[in-house]
């Protein structure tokens, strides 16, 4: 009897030291040594995989692929350090605090093949004003999806988010950064703004908003619409696009008061074992066939404008994927907040707090 | 070779890794800045109204949620433990068997049943009666944490009733209690531990979640799990995000501490 518990009781400790050692070294590559190989850390959802395969068999360079859900979490996993990705495609704002905290490298776009066909509106953007670091994947904006059985009126203006005859048909995002900033482009500011005055009116504002609002969401925001559960959304324009090809009653708006842009681009990490191979993936990415394969995939914008132009022509006209640069001249990107960011959280947390 | 003592190590490593070593990161990340150094900036700042109104409301909807399912519980233990015993375990088994899928999958049925036109309303407007507007609401946080944690109340009531003495029952009666009194001094002073337990184990998970009032509250009120989360994950302040956990440790650790005098019979009935 004592001796089988021991027993047990070893295997018990030999059972948890092989869960602590293979937790530990998690960052086993795989793979033979003599092949190249390069690891590519995503979104999940954000690439055409058979891509991945073909890049693969054309290059004889092997892929190890991880995906994140939203820029913290990658950035949480690069930073802490121990991870060792060479490649990864984070947004605008992640990608300035990248390069302030020295985690990404520069990249030689000479070098790169296909990087001139890259849009002139994609180039010195301000998140990497020299173009040094970053090559654009996709792009997008954050607009209101509304249904039209519900909203008769033109929607051209953040306004309506205030309009009494919607209260309680009316989802938001539940992301202080999107929420804030599009308050702020409705006030007539900056959404990069650091002044307490501006986001002390906006934080107003939202808390006159609140009573209106049906509840606060992300990802749910597409179920929602689909089943015709609320007026309008604001929503990211990829889901957009999800959503008005599952319900045919909603339409998608760009407020005239300008709204955030976003890119996510592809970066190289600081240090990277691979780089020759990250290159190759770089200039394989915005080839004009393979650009165009994953876009038809993914749903969300080209920075390429050949790839645009040989889209279908619902696509192309579609204002939630290609809005026309008009709408657009008062658009913004994200800056990295660094030391404002608290200040947002102050004024999410007293909105999100009120009763 | 090893002693009987032994067989301790296992459970002194695991308790180590994954309890304490993990308790004394969020202690030091509470009480240091961004650099490292030592700091109460986080506690003072996490103890400021808004804040604190944030964890008042987290408390008092989790006092509501472990009124209803004690509410609620209590009988449900007693009917199970007075049932014959031919039908006494599917009844537990029925209490339990929602406990095998996934909590979060539970919720999100709820998050469609309710909707407005969703089944809940179908069938009342079938029924030719008005619709139910509760989710996003209050109400629906509550309904979820009731719904997810019952069980946690009914089962250490229902085992604390189990096992006790039928014959003091008989006793009261002898002495001319009628079935009311005999309740009243008999099994419920004796039952208590169970409801302590029952208590504790819904309150601490509906005091700390941030899905269902995520989910069912349409993230519309903001609780302490969620203020958390959202410190660590989109803000990136681990340092405030742990001194509010601190302060909710604290919180229930006074919970724990009220009825102490319960707590050495606490081991035999939790199941």
């Amino acid at each position: 009897m004592k001796k089988r518990a021991v027993f047990c009781s070893l295997i018990a400790m030999l059972l948890l030291t092989a869960l602590l050692v293979t937790g530990c070294g998690g960052s086993k590559d795989g793979g033979d040594k003599g092949k190249r190989q390069l690891k590519v850390y995503n979104w999940g959802d954000y690439i055409d995989p058979d891509v991945l395969t073909s890049f693969e068999k054309e290059t004889g360079i092997h892929v190890i692929y991880d995906t994140f859900a939203t820029n913290e979490d990658m950035y949480v996993k690069i930073k802490a350090g121990g991870s060792d990705y060479d490649l990864a495609i984070p947004s605008d704002y992640m990608i300035s605090r990248m390069i302030r905290e020295k985690l990404i490298e520069k990249i030689d776009t000479a070098r790169l093949k296909n990087y001139k066909l890259v849009g002139d509106r994609f180039r010195g953007v301000s998140f990497d004003p020299m173009d040094e670091y970053s090559v654009p994947f996709m792009w997008g904006t954050v607009g209101i999806a509304y249904n039209t059985k519900m909203v008769k009126e033109q929607v051209d203006s953040w306004s309506i988010l205030w309009d009494k005859k919607y209260a309680k048909q009316i989802f938001m995002l539940d992301s202080p950064r999107d929420s804030i900033g599009i308050t702020l482009k409705y006030l007539g500011y900056s959404l990069n703004t650091g002044s307490e005055k501006e986001l002390a009116e906006a934080g107003k504002k939202l808390l006159e908003q609140k009573p209106l609002v049906l509840a606060y969401v992300v990802d749910e925001v597409k179920d929602k619409m689909i089943a015709g559960e609320g007026a309008m959304a604001v929503v990211w324009s990829g889901d957009a696009q999800f959503i008005m090809e599952k319900n045919k009653d909603i339409a998608y708006a760009i407020p005239k008061e300008g709204t955030n842009i976003w890119i996510d681009s592809m970066v190289i990490m600081k240090g990277a074992k691979n780089k020759a191979e990250a290159m190759e993936f770089i200039d394989y990415m915005t080839r004009p066939d393979i650009a165009r394969k994953n876009v038809e995939y993914i749903g969300y914008a080209t920075p390429i404008p050949e790839v645009q132009g040989k889209l279908s022509k619902e696509v192309q006209e579609s204002l939630a994927a290609y809005p026309p640069a008009e709408l657009l001249k008062n658009a913004e990107f994200f800056n990295d907040l660094t030391d404002n960011l608290p200040k947002y959280d102050k004024v999410w947390t007293e909105v999100k707090i009120a009763q | 070779m090893m002693g009987r003592r032994g067989l301790m190590y296992p459970y002194h490593l695991w308790m180590l890794l994954f309890t304490v070593v993990p308790l004394g990161l969020i202690l030091y990340f509470a009480l240091t800045d961004k650099t490292g150094a030592f700091t109460l900036a986080n506690i003072r700042q996490a103890a400021q109204p808004v804040y604190l109104g944030v964890l008042w409301h987290s408390v008092w909807l989790a006092l509501l949620a472990t009124g209803v399912c004690l509410l609620l519980g209590y009988p449900m233990a007693y009917i199970l433990v007075s049932s014959p015993i031919k039908y006494r375990n599917m009844l537990v088994v029925l209490t339990v068997i929602p406990m095998w899928m996934n909590f979060l999958l539970r919720t999100y049925a709820w998050l469609t049943l309710l909707e407005r036109n969703g089944l809940i309303n179908g069938v009342l407007r079938w029924l030719g009666l008005p619709a139910l507007q509760i989710l996003y609401t209050d109400y629906a946080v509550i309904l979820g944490m009731v719904y997810n944690f019952l069980p946690f109340m009914i089962l250490p009531i229902y085992s604390v009733l189990m096992k006790m003495d039928k014959s003091l029952l008989e006793a009261a009666e002898d002495l001319g209690a009628d079935s009311f009194t005999a309740f009243r001094r008999v099994t419920l002073p004796l039952s208590l531990p169970g409801v302590y337990a029952g208590v504790l184990m819904v309150f601490m998970p509906a005091v700390t979640t941030f899905v269902i009032s995520r989910l069912l509250g349409g993230g519309q009120y903001m609780l302490i799990g969620n203020l958390i989360e959202q410190q660590f994950l989109s803000i990136g302040n681990w340092n405030f995000g742990s001194a509010v956990s601190v302060l909710m440790l604290i919180i229930i650790l006074l919970t724990m501490l009220v009825p102490g005098k319960y707590r050495e019979e606490e081991g035999g009935m939790l199941i």
